[in-house]
């Protein structure tokens, strides 16, 4: 199963470019603007005397200049050394979802390119419908919510919108100053603790029970208190164990007088087999670039969707998109709402390529979605527990969508890590894996994702290449230990990432700094 | 795959995780399927059909997203699946990512003229309110003072950021009044209202109402006399011919690069950046992904990797610097793309063409009966005042001759009356002015 030349003979493209600020000659241009016409140059003469000179722009900034094509090149060639789900198989990032996204959606995208989001209502029916129907037929009988929003830019905003909304909803009762705690679990994602921290809770974080991979229903009740605002859990955890104890937890919760909020991340593997609802949230959220496959953009542009219940709706940001029947509408007159959380109303094509993709499936189809992820995972776990040196922390069997599999016996074994073993599977032509967010719990771990996308053949090769170099790793360390190979580029010198002597994040403090300190090798090509 | 795991069906897998009472034992009541694509491309595009775009119409609608020429390379390298379909992978199956990523931080840098610039944050309202959370931290105050002239839509979003009022961690936001005559901040305001529990100033170049700050300078000035820290909200078009902030006392910078070769997508081609002084107090505070270059194995050889990425909330979780996750970076290259195209030269025609173009815009309107502009010192957009009509009207009006008039204004800036701010761009031509100006006249006789 693992032999060589079962696995692909694989290079990266490694084009050498230099950074474009070095690029290029005086006097090119990628592209001309468009003309300033005659009469008008006439009629109010040079540009300058429009700017305070105190305002004006004296030295040009040092962009290159290049032609068209050389840009165009050198940014193809970038793309090139980077692996997107659709050259790869994207198994590996889990808590990502890296699921295919039907090409179709693109031409869709394409045609809101020339929308402004202030445009009269009667002109933008089309995107309004979208966003009204997505809500109100999918995202609504999907999670059990009753209202929606997809202001928020990402996951870690729509986290946030919602601790504003449960802040909005104490201060209400005028309990807020009293109620500033959100408890959350350890295994669930970080901005789960991060955005409720940004709007001013105090976290309490539960930490797993041994055994279950979850938090004890004990320690959550010793945790609840009349300072407990409310609850953000991701479930089923980056584990990948459901807490199937969940309904109780929101129970108590709400018997302090704290809401709940559902961190729906990792949902791809439960569509349509159980819901916020179910397990009586009063809130939750959906990451439209996860589960509902739009592509991830290398971080972005996303879509957190946010669903709350009809106590809840009248906090939701501003605008909702309502329906009156005949035409939909943008609701900015709604009082108790947290007001704004992004600019204008969400990132429109992202939840287009929701709606076209869940059109596509309808219930079957994403009922289909979810089994056939669960069903991946299953049979990953099968594979890669055969493997010398991998295992899998926590007493639990059965993983819903993804496991957070433990490297401890390989490095224990062979002085072979995690970050080690992640270096070596790029090799092979695999994206690199996804580790875990803090806390690091789990020694030495990885998190693979086998979603709907990956077929038995990709995910027995995915596996393959983790057996090879785990076996690598007990026959010829070395050959992890110095990997990668056949990368773009060889081991990076990490250090210089937190040295503010070395560090460089634009091309103009590298230039500084390797001019002020003649002695510091930051290697000059 | 069913045998190999033990299991007889895929409800059987279910059971073992998720207790009954939680599971649904009806199907999902959905719309029904379109499994095909040709089905489902009429039924969508037969909804879409229902939008009028601002290719079919005259648009000039700014006001935080703005319509700019798109480069067709920009397109076509936005579209490459390599960076539309990537995500969170590292430097070494992501190299071209993170250059990328490098190259867009390094050209922003020369843009506005600082050393240290970060991956983007959603929009300009997330980067303020980064920004000024990020300045709270430095100095550990708990007050912001915001020029009144900002976007009332980032003003929410900034005191979302701050904290609701019962917070331990709330930062007061004052407002500074500005000058009726030039838009500019009352610099008497701004003296009496900054104490040393100030964190920072935040004002935009230019402002919401398109006004230019000719002063800030003296802005920064009286900040710094404070500790305070000097915040600037930019739009990077405009830096080919204002100052960039950093000359005028600016400790961070933030704004939208959405401008920057990214279409308006009803909203979706919005994303914020960061960019502050390559100090570490400054540093240590920047809530984004930072790209630093660095050196290899291999002599001769660039890497790539995150600064300082204990800062962030995937290794501090709650002690994180606000949040990390998923922004707008796929916009990030596109802009890099923008820039190296544009150049040194490109950057300053088209600022140039903008202030020339939104300047006749002005004079054209202020010869409309019943029209006029309060504000002759701006870029690209500017305010313009109606007299005897509503904007709401003018508007309908407008529609009728397929132009989207200025945004409406009135009462959010009650103090202007009947107004709404234009946005004149290099696309827009001496015909499309005269069009609106036309159709004005139509609307106000």
């Amino acid at each position: 199963m693992s032999s060589w030349s079962e696995l692909k003979r694989y290079h990266a493209a490694e084009w050498h470019e230099p950074i474009i600020m070095e690029m290029g000659r005086v006097g090119e241009r990628g592209i001309i603007i468009p003309e300033v016409e005659e009469e008008i140059k006439r009629s109010i003469g040079p540009p300058n005397h429009f700017v305070p000179a105190t305002m004006r722009r004296r030295v040009p900034p040092k962009l290159p200049q290049l032609a068209q094509p050389q840009v165009l090149r050198h940014y193809l060639r970038l793309s090139q050394q980077t692996l997107g789900m659709e050259e790869t198989i994207d198994i590996g990032l889990g808590t990502c979802t890296m699921k295919y996204s039907p090409k179709v959606n693109e031409e869709f995208v394409r045609q809101t390119a020339h929308l402004h989001p202030l445009q009269d209502e009667a002109t933008l029916q089309g995107v309004l419908e979208i966003m009204y129907k997505f809500g109100k037929l999918f995202l609504k009988e999907i999670s059990g919510m009753d209202e929606f929003s997809y202001q928020p830019g990402g996951g870690s905003e729509a986290v946030f919108t919602n601790a504003l909304i449960i802040g909005e909803y104490h201060e209400m009762n005028g309990e807020l100053a009293e109620r500033n705690e959100i408890i959350t679990t350890a295994f669930s994602h970080p901005c789960d603790s991060a955005a409720p921290a940004t709007a001013g809770f105090k976290v309490v974080t539960l930490y797993p029970d041994p055994n279950t991979g979850y938090p004890t229903l004990d320690a959550l009740k010793a945790a609840v208190s009349k300072h407990t605002a409310g609850l953000m859990v991701t479930n089923p955890e980056d584990t990948g164990i459901f807490n199937p104890e969940i309904a109780e937890w929101t129970r108590i919760v709400h018997e302090v007088g704290g809401l709940c909020a559902y961190d729906q991340a990792n949902a791809n593997a439960i569509l349509g087999v159980t819901s916020a609802r179910d397990a009586d949230f009063d809130m939750c959220f959906f990451n439209l670039h996860k589960t509902f496959s739009s592509p991830h953009g290398g971080e972005g542009p996303g879509c957190g969707a946010i669903g709350v219940k009809e106590e809840l709706a009248s906090f939701l940001p501003v605008p909702v998109v309502t329906f009156d029947g005949t035409k939909y509408h943008l609701d900015y007159n709604r009082p108790s709402s947290v007001g704004k959380i992004r600019e204008f109303y969400g990132n429109v094509p992202v939840v287009l390529r929701a709606y076209a993709w869940a059109m596509s499936m309808g219930s079957d189809g994403l009922r289909e979605v979810a089994e056939i992820s669960a069903l991946n995972n299953s049979y990953l776990d099968k594979k890669l527990l055969t493997i010398q040196g991998v295992t899998k922390p926590y007493g639990v069997k059965r993983r819903v969508d993804q496991v957070r599999y433990s490297l401890e016996r390989l490095k224990s074994d062979t002085g072979i890590g995690t970050h080690d073993v992640n270096r070596r599977i790029v090799d092979f032509g695999l994206q690199s894996y996804f580790t875990s967010h803090a806390p690091l719990l789990v020694p030495e771990p990885f998190t693979p994702e086998p979603c709907e996308t990956y077929s038995k053949a990709d995910i027995d090769y995915w596996s393959s290449v983790i057996r090879k170099v785990c076996e690598e790793a007990y026959e010829n360390p070395e050959i992890v230990r110095t990997a990668p190979h056949n990368s773009t580029i060889s081991q990076i010198h990490e250090t210089h990432l937190d040295d503010p002597a070395r560090w460089a994040m634009t091309w103009r403090a590298y230039v500084r700094k390797r001019t002020e300190s003649g002695k510091i090798k930051v290697n000059p090509p | 795959m069913l045998a190999e795991i033990g299991a007889t069906n895929i409800e059987q897998l279910y059971k073992e995780m998720i207790p009954d009472r939680l599971r649904l034992k009806r199907p999902m009541n959905l719309p029904n399927a379109l499994p095909s694509e040709y089905d489902l491309m009429k039924h969508v595009q037969g909804i879409l059909s229902h939008n009028r775009t601002c290719e079919e119409f005259l648009n000039f609608l700014g006001s935080g997203c703005w319509q700019h020429y798109v480069p067709a390379v920009c397109d076509h390298v936005s579209q490459r699946s390599e960076f539309l379909t990537s995500y969170a992978g590292e430097t070494y199956s992501d190299l071209g990512r993170y250059q990328s990523f490098f190259e867009f931080q390094s050209m922003l840098g020369e843009l506005v003229g600082m050393d240290v610039v970060g991956i983007p944050t959603y929009d300009w309202g997330a980067s303020a309110a980064n920004a000024i959370r990020m300045a709270s931290r430095i100095s550990g105050r708990k007050q912001v003072l915001i020029s009144r002239n900002v976007s009332p839509q980032r003003l929410a979003i900034i005191r979302n950021f701050c904290q609701q009022n019962e917070m331990p961690g709330h930062i007061k936001t004052g407002v500074l009044n500005s000058n009726l005559e030039d838009g500019t901040i009352d610099l008497d305001d701004l003296k009496t209202k900054i104490t040393k529990e100030t964190a920072a100033v935040y004002f935009e170049n230019p402002s919401y109402l398109g006004t230019i700050e000719g002063r800030g300078n003296e802005v920064s000035e009286v900040a710094h006399d404070y500790g305070a820290e000097s915040i600037v909200g930019v739009d990077p078009i405009s830096l080919g011919v204002l100052a960039p902030p950093s000359e005028y006392g600016a400790d961070i910078a933030c704004g939208d690069i959405q401008p920057l070769g990214i279409h308006m997508f009803c909203g979706g081609g919005l994303g914020g950046f960061i960019a502050c002084r390559d100090d570490e107090k400054y540093v240590v505070q920047h809530p984004s992904f930072l790209i630093s270059i660095t050196d290899t194995e291999r002599a001769g050889e660039f890497g790539f990797g995150h600064c300082k990425f204990d800062r962030t909330s995937f290794v501090g979780r709650e002690k994180g610097k606000d949040w990390t996750g998923t922004t707008a970076a796929l916009w990030a290259i596109v802009a890099a793309v923008f820039m190296a195209l544009m150049g040194p030269e490109g950057i300053r025609e088209i600022g140039e063409a903008i202030l020339q173009k939104s300047h006749y815009a002005a004079k054209r309107l202020s010869e409309v009966r019943g029209v006029s502009i309060p504000f002759n010192v701006f870029f690209k957009e500017f305010v313009v005042s109606f007299h005897a009509k509503t904007v709401q009207d003018i508007n309908r009006e407008l529609l009728k001759h397929n132009i989207f008039g200025g945004k409406d204004i009135s009462s959010e800036f009650p103090e202007f009356g009947q107004s709404s701010i234009y946005s004149v761009t290099e696309m827009h031509s001496a015909q499309d002015i005269e069009k609106l100006a036309r159709s004005l006249e139509a609307t106000m006789k």
